[in-house]
Protein backbone atom coordinates (compact mmCIF):
# COMPACT_ATOMS: atom_id res chain seq x y z
CA UNK A 1 0.00 0.00 0.00
CA UNK A 2 1.70 2.71 -0.79
CA UNK A 3 2.16 5.67 1.39
CA UNK A 4 0.69 8.18 -0.42
CA UNK A 5 -2.55 6.61 -0.41
CA UNK A 6 -2.30 6.04 3.33
CA UNK A 7 -1.88 9.84 3.77
CA UNK A 8 -4.32 10.42 1.62
CA UNK A 9 -6.78 8.28 3.65
CA UNK A 10 -5.98 9.72 7.01
CA UNK A 11 -6.49 12.92 5.49
CA UNK A 12 -9.51 13.19 3.70
CA UNK A 13 -10.65 9.11 3.78
CA UNK A 14 -14.06 7.88 4.22
CA UNK A 15 -14.27 5.00 6.71
CA UNK A 16 -17.23 3.09 7.57
CA UNK A 17 -17.91 0.89 10.92
CA UNK A 18 -20.88 -1.72 10.96
CA UNK A 19 -22.13 -2.27 14.31
CA UNK A 20 -22.36 0.35 17.11
CA UNK A 21 -21.82 -1.24 19.99
CA UNK A 22 -18.50 -1.62 22.19
CA UNK A 23 -16.43 -2.63 19.13
CA UNK A 24 -17.84 0.07 17.04
CA UNK A 25 -17.68 2.32 19.49
CA UNK A 26 -13.96 2.01 20.90
CA UNK A 27 -12.20 1.78 17.00
CA UNK A 28 -13.93 4.74 16.08
CA UNK A 29 -12.28 6.54 19.21
CA UNK A 30 -9.05 5.45 18.29
CA UNK A 31 -9.39 6.32 14.72
CA UNK A 32 -9.97 10.03 16.17
CA UNK A 33 -7.17 9.21 18.60
CA UNK A 34 -4.58 8.09 16.06
CA UNK A 35 -5.06 11.08 13.94
CA UNK A 36 -7.93 9.83 11.55
CA UNK A 37 -9.47 13.02 10.15
CA UNK A 38 -11.76 11.88 7.31
CA UNK A 39 -15.39 11.10 7.16
CA UNK A 40 -16.56 8.62 9.95
CA UNK A 41 -19.44 6.67 9.75
CA UNK A 42 -21.08 4.34 12.31
CA UNK A 43 -24.08 1.88 11.43
CA UNK A 44 -26.31 0.23 14.02
CA UNK A 45 -29.62 -2.14 13.87
CA UNK A 46 -30.55 -0.80 17.37
CA UNK A 47 -32.16 2.53 18.00
CA UNK A 48 -29.33 3.54 20.97
CA UNK A 49 -26.41 5.00 20.67
CA UNK A 50 -23.51 2.15 21.78
CA UNK A 51 -24.65 0.16 26.04
CA UNK A 52 -22.54 -2.28 27.94
CA UNK A 53 -23.62 -5.24 27.67
CA UNK A 54 -22.33 -7.39 30.99
CA UNK A 55 -24.55 -5.62 33.93
CA UNK A 56 -28.12 -6.70 31.28
CA UNK A 57 -27.54 -10.18 33.15
CA UNK A 58 -26.47 -8.67 36.31
CA UNK A 59 -27.01 -5.40 37.93
CA UNK A 60 -29.67 -4.79 35.57
CA UNK A 61 -31.96 -7.46 36.45
CA UNK A 62 -30.98 -7.51 40.43
CA UNK A 63 -32.22 -3.90 40.29
CA UNK A 64 -28.94 -2.27 40.59
CA UNK A 65 -29.06 -0.05 37.43
CA UNK A 66 -31.69 0.43 34.58
CA UNK A 67 -31.66 -1.20 31.46
CA UNK A 68 -31.94 2.57 29.72
CA UNK A 69 -28.63 3.31 31.25
CA UNK A 70 -26.14 1.06 30.12
CA UNK A 71 -24.50 3.68 27.50
CA UNK A 72 -20.98 3.88 27.28
CA UNK A 73 -18.93 6.44 28.65
CA UNK A 74 -17.02 8.15 25.41
CA UNK A 75 -13.35 8.06 25.73
CA UNK A 76 -13.52 11.29 23.31
CA UNK A 77 -15.09 13.09 21.04
CA UNK A 78 -15.97 10.67 17.64
CA UNK A 79 -17.29 13.10 15.66
CA UNK A 80 -19.13 10.26 13.84
CA UNK A 81 -22.00 10.56 11.54
CA UNK A 82 -24.43 7.91 13.01
CA UNK A 83 -26.56 6.19 11.21
CA UNK A 84 -28.96 4.39 14.16
CA UNK A 85 -31.44 1.94 14.15
CA UNK A 86 -30.92 0.86 10.33
CA UNK A 87 -29.30 -2.35 9.54
CA UNK A 88 -26.56 -2.82 7.08
CA UNK A 89 -28.27 -5.51 4.58
CA UNK A 90 -25.67 -5.78 1.85
CA UNK A 91 -22.01 -5.11 1.01
CA UNK A 92 -20.57 -4.30 -2.57
CA UNK A 93 -16.81 -5.51 -2.21
CA UNK A 94 -15.77 -4.11 -5.59
CA UNK A 95 -17.73 -0.78 -5.61
CA UNK A 96 -17.08 -0.24 -1.97
CA UNK A 97 -20.35 0.60 -0.99
CA UNK A 98 -22.75 -0.89 2.03
CA UNK A 99 -26.21 -1.69 1.20
CA UNK A 100 -28.94 0.02 4.46
CA UNK A 101 -32.62 -1.63 5.15
CA UNK A 102 -33.97 1.46 4.07
CA UNK A 103 -32.78 1.51 0.44
CA UNK A 104 -29.70 3.98 1.08
CA UNK A 105 -25.90 3.01 0.33
CA UNK A 106 -22.88 4.27 1.92
CA UNK A 107 -19.38 4.14 0.05
CA UNK A 108 -16.83 3.80 2.05
CA UNK A 109 -12.91 3.87 1.71
CA UNK A 110 -12.20 1.51 4.47
CA UNK A 111 -14.90 -0.27 6.32
CA UNK A 112 -14.81 -2.00 9.98
CA UNK A 113 -17.19 -4.90 10.35
CA UNK A 114 -18.28 -5.44 14.24
CA UNK A 115 -21.87 -6.60 13.81
CA UNK A 116 -21.26 -9.06 16.52
CA UNK A 117 -23.89 -11.74 17.39
CA UNK A 118 -27.50 -11.87 18.30
CA UNK A 119 -29.44 -14.56 20.69
CA UNK A 120 -30.16 -17.40 19.45
CA UNK A 121 -33.84 -17.73 19.54
CA UNK A 122 -36.05 -20.89 20.17
CA UNK A 123 -35.97 -22.22 17.18
CA UNK A 124 -40.03 -23.43 16.91
CA UNK A 125 -41.10 -20.38 15.88
CA UNK A 126 -44.82 -20.68 16.86
CA UNK A 127 -43.89 -21.22 20.62
CA UNK A 128 -41.19 -18.41 19.91
CA UNK A 129 -43.90 -16.04 19.95
CA UNK A 130 -46.13 -16.99 23.34
CA UNK A 131 -46.26 -13.96 25.39
CA UNK A 132 -43.77 -15.09 28.31
CA UNK A 133 -40.85 -16.16 26.09
CA UNK A 134 -37.74 -14.38 26.38
CA UNK A 135 -34.44 -13.79 25.00
CA UNK A 136 -31.58 -11.48 26.55
CA UNK A 137 -29.00 -10.17 24.58
CA UNK A 138 -30.42 -6.76 23.90
CA UNK A 139 -31.35 -3.58 25.93
CA UNK A 140 -34.86 -4.08 24.96
CA UNK A 141 -34.59 -7.85 26.26
CA UNK A 142 -33.23 -6.88 29.35
CA UNK A 143 -36.43 -4.08 29.74
CA UNK A 144 -38.63 -6.80 28.93
CA UNK A 145 -37.60 -9.61 31.42
CA UNK A 146 -36.70 -7.25 33.97
CA UNK A 147 -40.45 -6.44 33.78
CA UNK A 148 -41.69 -9.91 34.01
CA UNK A 149 -39.59 -10.57 36.69
CA UNK A 150 -40.67 -7.81 38.69
CA UNK A 151 -44.33 -8.50 38.20
CA UNK A 152 -43.57 -11.99 40.17
CA UNK A 153 -43.80 -14.82 38.56
CA UNK A 154 -44.66 -17.94 40.03
CA UNK A 155 -41.48 -19.66 37.91
CA UNK A 156 -39.05 -18.83 35.54
CA UNK A 157 -37.61 -21.78 33.25
CA UNK A 158 -34.31 -21.09 31.68
CA UNK A 159 -33.55 -23.25 28.40
CA UNK A 160 -29.45 -23.76 29.00
CA UNK A 161 -26.81 -23.46 31.43
CA UNK A 162 -24.12 -21.31 29.79
CA UNK A 163 -22.69 -18.20 32.01
CA UNK A 164 -25.57 -16.42 30.59
CA UNK A 165 -28.52 -18.64 31.70
CA UNK A 166 -26.61 -19.31 35.08
CA UNK A 167 -26.51 -15.36 35.49
CA UNK A 168 -30.52 -15.11 34.91
CA UNK A 169 -30.94 -18.01 37.44
CA UNK A 170 -28.59 -16.66 40.42
CA UNK A 171 -30.54 -12.82 39.62
CA UNK A 172 -34.24 -14.86 40.26
CA UNK A 173 -33.04 -16.43 43.00
CA UNK A 174 -31.48 -13.30 44.39
CA UNK A 175 -35.22 -11.59 44.59
CA UNK A 176 -36.80 -14.77 45.45
CA UNK A 177 -38.23 -16.71 42.57
CA UNK A 178 -38.31 -19.79 41.90
CA UNK A 179 -36.62 -21.26 38.93
CA UNK A 180 -36.21 -24.16 36.71
CA UNK A 181 -32.52 -24.64 34.74
CA UNK A 182 -32.50 -27.03 32.04
CA UNK A 183 -29.29 -28.30 30.09
CA UNK A 184 -28.68 -30.94 27.76
CA UNK A 185 -25.33 -31.49 29.20
CA UNK A 186 -24.20 -32.92 32.80
CA UNK A 187 -23.70 -29.79 34.40
CA UNK A 188 -23.95 -25.67 33.95
CA UNK A 189 -20.94 -24.23 32.04
CA UNK A 190 -19.60 -27.11 30.56
CA UNK A 191 -19.49 -25.95 27.00
CA UNK A 192 -16.57 -23.12 28.21
CA UNK A 193 -14.97 -24.84 31.61
CA UNK A 194 -15.32 -28.27 31.03
CA UNK A 195 -17.41 -31.31 33.21
CA UNK A 196 -15.28 -30.92 36.72
CA UNK A 197 -15.91 -26.93 37.13
CA UNK A 198 -19.43 -27.70 35.55
CA UNK A 199 -20.11 -29.70 38.58
CA UNK A 200 -19.61 -27.67 41.36
CA UNK A 201 -21.07 -24.71 39.01
CA UNK A 202 -24.01 -27.00 39.33
CA UNK A 203 -23.23 -27.41 42.97
CA UNK A 204 -23.74 -23.99 43.36
CA UNK A 205 -26.97 -23.42 41.70
CA UNK A 206 -28.64 -26.24 43.86
CA UNK A 207 -27.43 -25.22 47.01
CA UNK A 208 -28.89 -21.77 46.01
CA UNK A 209 -32.17 -23.42 45.76
CA UNK A 210 -32.08 -23.61 41.79
CA UNK A 211 -33.92 -26.23 40.23
CA UNK A 212 -31.33 -27.97 37.81
CA UNK A 213 -32.33 -30.77 35.39
CA UNK A 214 -29.35 -31.90 33.63
CA UNK A 215 -29.20 -34.29 30.82
CA UNK A 216 -32.26 -32.75 28.90
CA UNK A 217 -33.85 -31.23 26.30
CA UNK A 218 -36.82 -28.71 25.87
CA UNK A 219 -38.87 -30.51 23.92
CA UNK A 220 -41.94 -28.08 23.66
CA UNK A 221 -43.59 -24.52 25.12
CA UNK A 222 -47.31 -24.86 25.78
CA UNK A 223 -49.36 -22.04 25.77
CA UNK A 224 -52.42 -21.13 27.15
CA UNK A 225 -55.54 -19.95 25.12
CA UNK A 226 -54.77 -16.68 24.85
CA UNK A 227 -50.87 -17.08 23.81
CA UNK A 228 -49.31 -17.13 27.12
CA UNK A 229 -46.32 -19.68 27.66
CA UNK A 230 -47.85 -21.79 30.75
CA UNK A 231 -45.13 -24.76 30.92
CA UNK A 232 -42.37 -26.52 29.64
CA UNK A 233 -41.82 -30.39 28.23
CA UNK A 234 -38.92 -31.74 28.59
CA UNK A 235 -37.25 -34.51 26.62
CA UNK A 236 -37.08 -36.82 29.97
CA UNK A 237 -41.71 -36.53 29.97
CA UNK A 238 -41.49 -34.59 32.93
CA UNK A 239 -43.69 -31.04 32.35
CA UNK A 240 -42.53 -28.12 34.53
CA UNK A 241 -45.16 -25.22 34.70
CA UNK A 242 -43.56 -21.59 34.59
CA UNK A 243 -44.75 -18.34 32.98
CA UNK A 244 -41.71 -16.83 32.09
CA UNK A 245 -39.40 -19.16 29.75
CA UNK A 246 -35.83 -17.37 29.36
CA UNK A 247 -34.27 -18.74 25.79
CA UNK A 248 -30.54 -19.11 26.71
CA UNK A 249 -29.14 -21.07 23.94
CA UNK A 250 -26.02 -19.19 22.68
CA UNK A 251 -25.65 -17.24 20.08
CA UNK A 252 -25.52 -16.55 16.63
CA UNK A 253 -22.95 -14.51 14.12
CA UNK A 254 -24.31 -11.63 12.79
CA UNK A 255 -23.06 -12.39 9.34
CA UNK A 256 -26.33 -13.26 7.28
CA UNK A 257 -26.13 -9.48 5.81
CA UNK A 258 -22.79 -10.27 4.10
CA UNK A 259 -24.29 -13.64 2.16
CA UNK A 260 -22.92 -12.92 -1.32
CA UNK A 261 -20.37 -10.36 -0.56
CA UNK A 262 -17.38 -12.66 -1.49
CA UNK A 263 -16.12 -12.55 2.33
CA UNK A 264 -15.30 -15.49 3.80
CA UNK A 265 -18.67 -14.87 6.21
CA UNK A 266 -20.62 -18.02 7.48
CA UNK A 267 -21.93 -18.96 10.85
CA UNK A 268 -18.64 -19.22 12.41
CA UNK A 269 -17.73 -15.54 11.97
CA UNK A 270 -15.61 -13.55 9.13
CA UNK A 271 -12.30 -15.21 9.22
CA UNK A 272 -9.70 -12.39 8.91
CA UNK A 273 -5.43 -11.95 9.38
CA UNK A 274 -3.92 -11.90 13.05
CA UNK A 275 -3.98 -7.86 11.99
CA UNK A 276 -7.98 -7.88 11.61
CA UNK A 277 -7.82 -7.95 7.54
CA UNK A 278 -10.90 -9.79 6.47
CA UNK A 279 -10.50 -12.76 3.98
CA UNK A 280 -12.43 -13.20 0.98
CA UNK A 281 -14.34 -16.93 0.29
CA UNK A 282 -11.16 -17.67 -1.32
CA UNK A 283 -8.70 -17.15 1.37
CA UNK A 284 -7.15 -14.42 -0.07
CA UNK A 285 -6.92 -11.25 2.64
CA UNK A 286 -8.34 -8.12 1.81
CA UNK A 287 -6.71 -4.89 2.47
CA UNK A 288 -9.92 -2.28 3.05
CA UNK A 289 -12.13 -4.60 5.07
CA UNK A 290 -11.41 -5.05 8.51
CA UNK A 291 -12.90 -7.02 11.16
CA UNK A 292 -13.13 -6.66 15.36
CA UNK A 293 -15.25 -8.34 17.79
CA UNK A 294 -17.42 -11.07 18.54
CA UNK A 295 -17.87 -11.64 14.67
CA UNK A 296 -14.33 -11.91 13.85
CA UNK A 297 -12.23 -14.66 13.98
CA UNK A 298 -8.80 -14.72 14.04
CA UNK A 299 -5.65 -17.03 14.06
CA UNK A 300 -3.59 -16.76 17.29
CA UNK A 301 0.00 -17.57 17.76
CA UNK A 302 -0.38 -18.36 21.30
CA UNK A 303 -2.63 -21.10 20.45
CA UNK A 304 -1.26 -23.11 17.36
CA UNK A 305 -2.49 -20.71 14.88
CA UNK A 306 -6.46 -21.55 15.77
CA UNK A 307 -8.66 -19.10 14.76
CA UNK A 308 -10.67 -18.26 17.79
CA UNK A 309 -13.94 -15.96 17.96
CA UNK A 310 -14.14 -14.99 21.01
CA UNK A 311 -17.30 -13.70 22.73
CA UNK A 312 -15.68 -11.53 25.16
CA UNK A 313 -15.69 -7.89 26.10
CA UNK A 314 -12.21 -7.29 26.42
CA UNK A 315 -11.45 -8.83 22.85
CA UNK A 316 -14.07 -6.25 21.24
CA UNK A 317 -12.28 -3.44 23.01
CA UNK A 318 -8.74 -4.98 22.24
CA UNK A 319 -9.77 -5.83 18.44
CA UNK A 320 -11.01 -2.65 17.94
CA UNK A 321 -8.10 -0.69 18.66
CA UNK A 322 -5.76 -2.84 16.95
CA UNK A 323 -8.48 -2.50 13.75
CA UNK A 324 -8.83 0.65 13.89
CA UNK A 325 -4.76 1.26 14.30
CA UNK A 326 -4.14 -0.94 10.99
CA UNK A 327 -6.98 0.39 9.30
CA UNK A 328 -4.97 4.23 8.95
CA UNK A 329 -1.27 2.56 9.37
CA UNK A 330 1.30 1.68 6.57
CA UNK A 331 2.16 -2.18 6.28
CA UNK A 332 4.83 -1.84 8.47
CA UNK A 333 3.87 -0.27 11.23
CA UNK A 334 0.53 -2.41 11.74
CA UNK A 335 0.36 -4.77 14.51
CA UNK A 336 -1.22 -8.27 15.37
CA UNK A 337 -4.47 -8.48 17.44
CA UNK A 338 -2.76 -10.90 19.66
CA UNK A 339 -4.90 -10.52 23.22
CA UNK A 340 -4.99 -12.92 26.09
CA UNK A 341 -8.55 -14.46 25.84
CA UNK A 342 -10.24 -13.35 29.50
CA UNK A 343 -13.53 -12.89 30.77
CA UNK A 344 -16.05 -12.80 33.91
CA UNK A 345 -18.85 -13.63 35.21
CA UNK A 346 -20.42 -13.74 38.50
CA UNK A 347 -23.07 -15.78 39.94
CA UNK A 348 -24.57 -16.60 43.25
CA UNK A 349 -22.39 -14.22 44.94
CA UNK A 350 -19.09 -16.31 43.50
CA UNK A 351 -16.78 -14.05 40.67
CA UNK A 352 -15.65 -16.57 38.20
CA UNK A 353 -12.95 -15.90 35.88
CA UNK A 354 -10.74 -17.41 33.26
CA UNK A 355 -7.78 -16.33 30.76
CA UNK A 356 -6.32 -17.99 27.70
CA UNK A 357 -8.75 -20.73 26.21
CA UNK A 358 -10.21 -23.57 28.46
CA UNK A 359 -11.57 -25.85 25.86
CA UNK A 360 -8.57 -26.01 24.54
CA UNK A 361 -7.52 -28.12 27.07
CA UNK A 362 -7.79 -31.85 27.83
CA UNK A 363 -6.77 -31.33 31.55
CA UNK A 364 -7.24 -29.55 34.35
CA UNK A 365 -5.03 -29.28 37.75
CA UNK A 366 -5.93 -27.59 40.81
CA UNK A 367 -3.32 -25.48 42.07
CA UNK A 368 -5.05 -23.36 44.43
CA UNK A 369 -7.51 -24.06 47.21
CA UNK A 370 -10.14 -26.10 46.53
CA UNK A 371 -13.38 -27.40 44.52
CA UNK A 372 -15.20 -28.27 47.80
CA UNK A 373 -14.41 -25.05 49.16
CA UNK A 374 -15.74 -23.05 45.62
CA UNK A 375 -12.90 -20.87 46.33
CA UNK A 376 -10.08 -22.24 43.97
CA UNK A 377 -7.87 -21.75 40.66
CA UNK A 378 -7.56 -24.69 37.70
CA UNK A 379 -5.07 -24.75 35.38
CA UNK A 380 -6.14 -26.32 31.50
CA UNK A 381 -3.22 -27.98 29.59
CA UNK A 382 -2.85 -29.11 26.24
CA UNK A 383 0.10 -31.34 24.39
CA UNK A 384 1.71 -30.32 27.61
CA UNK A 385 1.42 -26.78 27.66
CA UNK A 386 -0.54 -24.61 30.01
CA UNK A 387 -3.17 -23.03 28.02
CA UNK A 388 -5.59 -21.65 30.47
CA UNK A 389 -6.51 -20.77 33.53
CA UNK A 390 -9.88 -20.04 35.50
CA UNK A 391 -10.24 -18.87 38.98
CA UNK A 392 -13.56 -19.19 41.04
CA UNK A 393 -13.03 -16.05 43.89
CA UNK A 394 -9.68 -15.97 43.67
CA UNK A 395 -9.00 -13.71 40.90
CA UNK A 396 -5.56 -12.50 41.83
CA UNK A 397 -3.71 -15.51 40.70
CA UNK A 398 -4.73 -15.00 37.08
CA UNK A 399 -2.61 -12.47 35.86
CA UNK A 400 0.34 -14.97 37.02
CA UNK A 401 -1.36 -17.43 34.76
CA UNK A 402 -1.81 -15.60 31.75
CA UNK A 403 1.97 -15.15 31.96
CA UNK A 404 2.86 -19.12 32.29
CA UNK A 405 0.40 -19.14 29.23
CA UNK A 406 2.22 -16.19 27.06
CA UNK A 407 5.61 -18.36 28.21
CA UNK A 408 4.57 -21.76 27.08
CA UNK A 409 5.37 -22.52 30.67
CA UNK A 410 4.88 -27.08 31.24
CA UNK A 411 1.49 -28.73 32.06
CA UNK A 412 1.56 -30.41 34.61
CA UNK A 413 2.56 -27.01 36.56
CA UNK A 414 5.25 -28.23 38.11
CA UNK A 415 5.98 -25.54 40.86
CA UNK A 416 4.90 -25.74 44.20
CA UNK A 417 2.18 -22.95 45.81
CA UNK A 418 1.64 -21.43 49.08
CA UNK A 419 -1.65 -22.76 48.93
CA UNK A 420 -3.20 -25.87 49.92
CA UNK A 421 -3.99 -28.35 47.14
CA UNK A 422 -5.98 -30.62 48.50
CA UNK A 423 -7.02 -32.09 45.28
CA UNK A 424 -3.44 -33.22 45.56
CA UNK A 425 -0.92 -32.46 42.50
CA UNK A 426 -2.32 -35.06 39.25
CA UNK A 427 -3.76 -33.60 36.49
CA UNK A 428 -7.78 -35.13 35.86
CA UNK A 429 -9.42 -34.99 32.50
CA UNK A 430 -11.03 -31.54 32.10
CA UNK A 431 -14.34 -33.54 30.97
CA UNK A 432 -15.29 -31.47 27.76
CA UNK A 433 -18.07 -32.65 26.26
CA UNK A 434 -17.08 -33.71 22.13
CA UNK A 435 -17.86 -31.31 20.24
CA UNK A 436 -19.41 -32.33 17.54
CA UNK A 437 -22.19 -32.86 19.59
CA UNK A 438 -24.65 -29.48 19.64
CA UNK A 439 -24.48 -27.95 23.18
CA UNK A 440 -24.98 -24.11 23.72
CA UNK A 441 -22.72 -22.28 22.42
CA UNK A 442 -19.30 -21.79 24.48
CA UNK A 443 -17.66 -18.11 24.48
CA UNK A 444 -15.09 -19.10 22.48
CA UNK A 445 -14.70 -21.11 19.21
CA UNK A 446 -12.26 -23.34 17.97
CA UNK A 447 -12.41 -23.15 14.34
CA UNK A 448 -9.92 -24.03 11.92
CA UNK A 449 -7.46 -26.69 12.03
CA UNK A 450 -3.88 -26.28 13.98
CA UNK A 451 -0.69 -26.66 11.97
CA UNK A 452 -0.04 -29.39 14.62
CA UNK A 453 -2.34 -31.45 13.69
CA UNK A 454 -2.75 -33.85 11.24
CA UNK A 455 -6.65 -33.86 10.40
CA UNK A 456 -6.46 -33.43 6.64
CA UNK A 457 -3.92 -33.83 3.96
CA UNK A 458 -4.04 -31.96 0.51
CA UNK A 459 -2.53 -33.88 -2.49
CA UNK A 460 -2.02 -31.10 -5.19
CA UNK A 461 -3.49 -32.28 -8.46
CA UNK A 462 -0.67 -33.74 -11.00
CA UNK A 463 -0.30 -32.22 -14.34
CA UNK B 1 -22.36 10.47 34.03
CA UNK B 2 -21.69 7.31 32.37
CA UNK B 3 -19.60 4.89 33.76
CA UNK B 4 -18.01 1.59 32.56
CA UNK B 5 -15.24 -0.96 34.39
CA UNK B 6 -13.47 -3.29 32.68
CA UNK B 7 -14.00 -6.38 34.93
CA UNK B 8 -11.26 -8.63 33.30
CA UNK B 9 -9.17 -5.90 35.03
CA UNK B 10 -10.51 -5.47 38.23
CA UNK B 11 -9.22 -7.60 41.07
CA UNK B 12 -11.82 -6.76 43.82
CA UNK B 13 -9.89 -4.75 45.71
CA UNK B 14 -12.83 -2.92 46.75
CA UNK B 15 -11.82 1.16 46.90
CA UNK B 16 -14.54 1.82 44.51
CA UNK B 17 -16.61 0.45 46.60
CA UNK B 18 -15.60 2.10 50.20
CA UNK B 19 -14.85 5.90 48.31
CA UNK B 20 -18.61 5.56 46.14
CA UNK B 21 -20.62 3.04 48.05
CA UNK B 22 -23.84 4.57 46.14
CA UNK B 23 -22.03 3.32 43.09
CA UNK B 24 -20.24 0.32 43.29
CA UNK B 25 -20.96 -2.54 45.50
CA UNK B 26 -19.45 -5.96 46.15
CA UNK B 27 -21.49 -8.90 45.27
CA UNK B 28 -20.16 -12.18 47.09
CA UNK B 29 -16.29 -11.58 48.24
CA UNK B 30 -15.00 -10.70 44.60
CA UNK B 31 -17.30 -9.72 42.53
CA UNK B 32 -18.30 -6.16 41.92
CA UNK B 33 -21.32 -4.85 40.16
CA UNK B 34 -21.67 -0.89 39.70
CA UNK B 35 -24.49 1.22 38.85
CA UNK B 36 -23.36 2.64 35.13
CA UNK B 37 -26.05 5.58 35.50
CA UNK B 38 -23.68 7.22 38.28
CA UNK B 39 -26.05 10.60 39.39
CA UNK B 40 -24.44 13.74 38.89
CA UNK B 41 -24.23 14.28 43.21
CA UNK B 42 -22.00 11.32 42.77
CA UNK B 43 -19.49 13.06 40.93
CA UNK B 44 -16.56 14.18 43.25
CA UNK B 45 -17.07 10.48 45.22
CA UNK B 46 -16.87 8.47 41.11
CA UNK B 47 -13.82 10.82 40.52
CA UNK B 48 -12.03 9.38 43.79
CA UNK B 49 -12.72 5.84 42.90
CA UNK B 50 -11.28 6.08 39.23
CA UNK B 51 -8.31 7.98 40.43
CA UNK B 52 -8.01 5.30 43.53
CA UNK B 53 -8.47 1.94 41.57
CA UNK B 54 -5.05 0.12 41.75
CA UNK B 55 -5.74 -1.28 38.12
CA UNK B 56 -7.38 1.55 36.51
CA UNK B 57 -10.22 -0.23 35.38
CA UNK B 58 -12.80 2.58 35.81
CA UNK B 59 -13.45 4.40 32.66
CA UNK B 60 -16.18 7.29 33.40
CA UNK B 61 -16.68 10.34 31.10
CA UNK B 62 -17.90 13.62 31.99
CA UNK B 63 -15.24 13.59 34.41
CA UNK B 64 -13.51 16.74 32.78
CA UNK B 65 -10.77 15.61 31.05
CA UNK B 66 -9.14 12.82 33.95
CA UNK B 67 -10.41 9.98 31.94
CA UNK B 68 -9.03 10.82 28.48
CA UNK B 69 -5.53 11.35 30.42
CA UNK B 70 -6.02 8.10 31.65
CA UNK B 71 -7.17 6.45 28.54
CA UNK B 72 -3.98 8.56 26.72
CA UNK B 73 -1.47 7.28 29.16
CA UNK B 74 -3.23 3.59 28.77
CA UNK B 75 -2.48 3.91 25.35
CA UNK B 76 0.72 5.12 25.24
CA UNK B 77 1.54 1.97 27.80
CA UNK B 78 0.36 -0.16 25.07
CA UNK B 79 2.07 1.39 22.15
CA UNK B 80 5.28 0.87 24.00
CA UNK B 81 4.32 -3.12 24.77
Amino acid sequence: MSADYVEWLRREGRIVIVGASLAGLRAAETLRAEGFAGELTLIGDEPYEPYDRPPLSKSVLLGKASPRHTELPHRRETDAKWRLGVAATGLDLTAKRVRLADGDEVEYDRLLIATGVRARPWPKEDEARLDGVCLLRTRDDASDLCRRLKAGPRRVFVIGAGFAGSEIASACREMGLAVTVAERAGAPLVGALGGVIGAVAADLQTENGVDLRTHVTVTALEGDAVGRVRAVHLSDESVVEADVVVVSLGSQRNTDWLAGSGLGAGPRGVACDAGCRAFDFRGIVTDDVFVAGDVARSPHALFGYQFLSLEHWGNAVAQAETAAHNMICRGAERRPHLWMPAFWSSMFGVNIKSVGVPPMGEQLMITQGSLAERRFVGVYGHQGRVVAAVSFDNTRWLEFYARQIERGAPFPVEFPTMDRRPEGRQPVAADFPDPSLPTHGPTVTLSGYSPADQQLVFHPARH
Amino acid sequence: MRLVVDLNKCQGYAQCAFLAPDVFAMHGEEALIYNPHAPEEQRERLARAVAACPVQAITADGLGGMGETDTQAAREASDVR
